[in-house]
């Protein structure tokens, strides 16, 4: 087994107040491809916010990179779901991703040799979404899928070892998803890049995944796909029954898990 | 409204070096011209983040909060720019705190601006003097600009310039992808502030130019030109800043010469090449449209003109006069030379 990059023991995780999720227990190894499921509200992005440092557990204790999270951790690339770029964004591709690279650096860069630097590595993480013919395209004239090519090549253009993309797939129909899919699993595989995803769906995912997080009813489940997505371990986290039912190329069918899904809030 | 009374006999030479020489032999307008090109500077600048951050509605506000500012001064024979800078600073910092995204807190920022220009009706009450103050206040500077302007524009302009430099960068991507800045480590909040304090230092020293209600066109309207016309961030700045200096140069000396306010002209001189940078779009699709009818009118009108010059020339269809061939596709022509001719006389030389 490959060493954990992240480890959470009894996490107990509110958000303004409210309990999200309690008793989560959950290890993730160097170079996995995860997808975290679960429905509106789960609490899906918090483990994000989470992880990134960006909230406090309310209890446990959760190590990444085997230490606390913290922010600005440059070693964690993030796609947000969502962005301030829209239609009237008029500023091309190439930009964003050398903000990546350097925007957030306080040192200016000035020496031919930084900005030549700058240059290969954009151009590198262009060409590694395939998107070195978006390079001068503005966003705001960018489809949906282009956009998240551009979003992630801005995220491993700093070189992180994790990458946590936040509903990536949301808005692609199913051939862009599972391109996009099969892009961020080939980055997986050629960098050795520890990947969360966050989908709704898990179909265009489950053949790439090493493992599932479920998030629903404030609690967690972690495993592979095949252990977490049956009925019985879905229907022990919801509480209720849950049926996984399974089509002949391999889509799953979760029935009775959103219905019976509590409000958060209650 | 007189914009220079005491110049009003003053006409154009039609000779424009002369017209810009005779203009700025009098020291009021070197002052102008000076204060002028460095609020342009200050405002391409700084209008570009406005435009990247959809924070119009801040600047159009924190406009508003300086003419509060400024009437408060007025009414206690303080310097009117310290004022402004005071009000429009704090209300800055105030925004930038309450929301992240000042583009999304419209309403504290209605709410803040509804209470401060109820201020700013309260301090002209109490004010008994002339309604000119105000009036300058509100549209630009009724007769030029003074040499201590001119110092406290320089004064304030430097180090926002300087602030910028340092931190264009980290702006944009913060203004870009806020959410990524953040979880990078990346203080945003601060550098909403920041952003702020620049928009405020922008705004009151274009207020002596432009006056308060105008100020849009130089804080906003120079970068709305600017990004419809290039994609890369330093690239808008710096036509940004070139809008902004045209107008204010060209409004400035038009404003010499013909009787009316600075500040109208400068904002026709933006609106007018807003207008034109909009229409481009719609002036593509029309040349594209006149385009398109020419070429369906020249392949109607072809054929027939080609039998009609062969009939003419006495030569047979298949070997027309090269004359009518000139600018008609080559499919048709006889034997081509293997290679282009050269633009020489003589493309058979050795």
């Amino acid at each position: 087994m490959s060493p954990e990059v992240v480890r959470g023991d009894h996490l107990d995780v509110a958000y303004r107040g409210t309990p999200v999720w309690r008793d989560a227990n959950f290890g993730i190894g160097r170079g996995e491809f995860v997808a975290v499921i679960g429905p509106n509200g789960a609490g899906k992005t918090t483990l994000f916010r989470l992880l990134l440092g960006l909230v406090r557990p309310e209890r446990g204790s959760l190590r990444v990179f085997g230490e606390e999270p913290r922010r600005g951790n440059p070693k964690i690339g993030y796609v947000p779901q969502t962005h301030v770029v829209d239609r009237e964004t008029n500023v091309e591709a190439e930009q964003l991703v050398r903000l990546g690279f350097s925007g957030h650096r306080w040192r200016p860069n000035l020496t031919p040799r930084s900005w030549r630097a700058e240059r290969a590595t954009t151009d590198e993480a262009l060409g590694a979404v395939g998107g070195l013919e978006l390079a001068k395209k503005p966003l705001g004239a960018m489809s949906g899928g282009e956009l998240q090519r551009i979003f992630l090549a801005e995220a491993i253009v700093a070189g992180p070892e994790m990458l946590l993309l936040d509903e990536p797939l949301a808005n692609l129909d199913l051939r862009r998803a599972r391109e996009l899919v099969e892009l961020v699993h080939g980055l997986v595989q050629a960098r050795n890049v520890t990947t969360l995803l966050v989908a709704h769906d898990i179909n265009p995912l489950i053949r790439c995944l090493d493992k599932v997080v479920y998030i629903a009813n404030g609690r967690v489940a972690t495993g592979p796909p095949a252990e977490v997505l049956t009925t019985r371990s879905l229907s022990q986290l919801y509480g209720v029954p849950v049926e996984v039912l399974r089509d002949s190329r391999g889509n799953l069918v979760i029935v009775g898990g959103e219905d019976s899904h509590p409000d958060p809030a209650a | 409204m007189t914009h220079f009374p005491h110049l009003h006999w003053v006409w154009w030479s039609w000779n424009l070096v002369y017209d810009l020489r005779y203009m700025l032999a009098f020291e009021f307008m070197r002052d102008l011209f000076e204060a002028g090109t460095m609020i342009a500077i200050v405002s391409g600048v700084v209008s570009y983040l406005v435009v990247l951050r959809r924070s119009s509605f801040a600047a159009h506000a924190l406009g508003h909060v300086g003419f509060s500012g400024a009437a408060g001064a007025v009414l206690f024979a303080v310097n009117p720019f310290y004022g402004l800078l005071a009000f429009t600073t704090v209300s800055g910092t105030g925004i930038a705190v309450l929301g992240k995204n000042a583009s999304h807190r419209d309403v504290e920022i209605g709410t803040v601006l509804a209470f401060m220009l109820g201020l700013g009706l309260l301090f002209l009450g109490l004010y008994q003097g002339y309604a000119t103050e105000a009036y300058s206040i509100l549209f630009g500077q009724v007769v030029g600009i003074s040499p201590a302007q001119v110092a406290y524009t320089f004064e304030a302009s430097v180090p926002v310039l300087v602030a910028l430099a340092l931190v264009f960068r980290q702006l944009v991507f913060a203004s870009l992808d806020e959410e990524v800045a953040e979880a990078k480590g990346m203080p945003t909040m601060l550098l909403g502030v920041v952003f702020m304090l620049t928009l405020a230092v922008a705004i009151s020293i274009a207020v002596t130019v432009i006056g308060v209600l105008l100020v849009f066109a130089l804080t906003v309207t120079p970068a709305a030109i600017a990004v419809r016309l290039t994609k890369r961030p330093l690239y808008s700045v710096l036509l940004s800043v070139g809008v902004a200096l045209t107008a204010t140069w060209v409004g400035s000396f038009v404003a010499f010469y013909e009787d009316y306010a600075t500040s109208f002209f400068i904002v026709t001189i933006v609106f007018a090449i807003y207008i034109v940078v909009r229409s481009i779009p719609l002036l593509r699709r029309l040349v594209r449209w006149v385009d398109g009818r020419a070429r369906s009118f020249a392949s109607s009108v072809a054929p027939p003109l080609r039998r009609l010059s062969g009939r003419v020339s006495g030569r047979s269809r298949s070997e027309p006069s090269p004359d009518v061939l000139r600018g008609v596709p080559a499919a048709g022509r006889p034997a081509a030379p293997e290679r282009p001719a050269p633009a020489s006389t003589d493309p058979d030389g050795a």
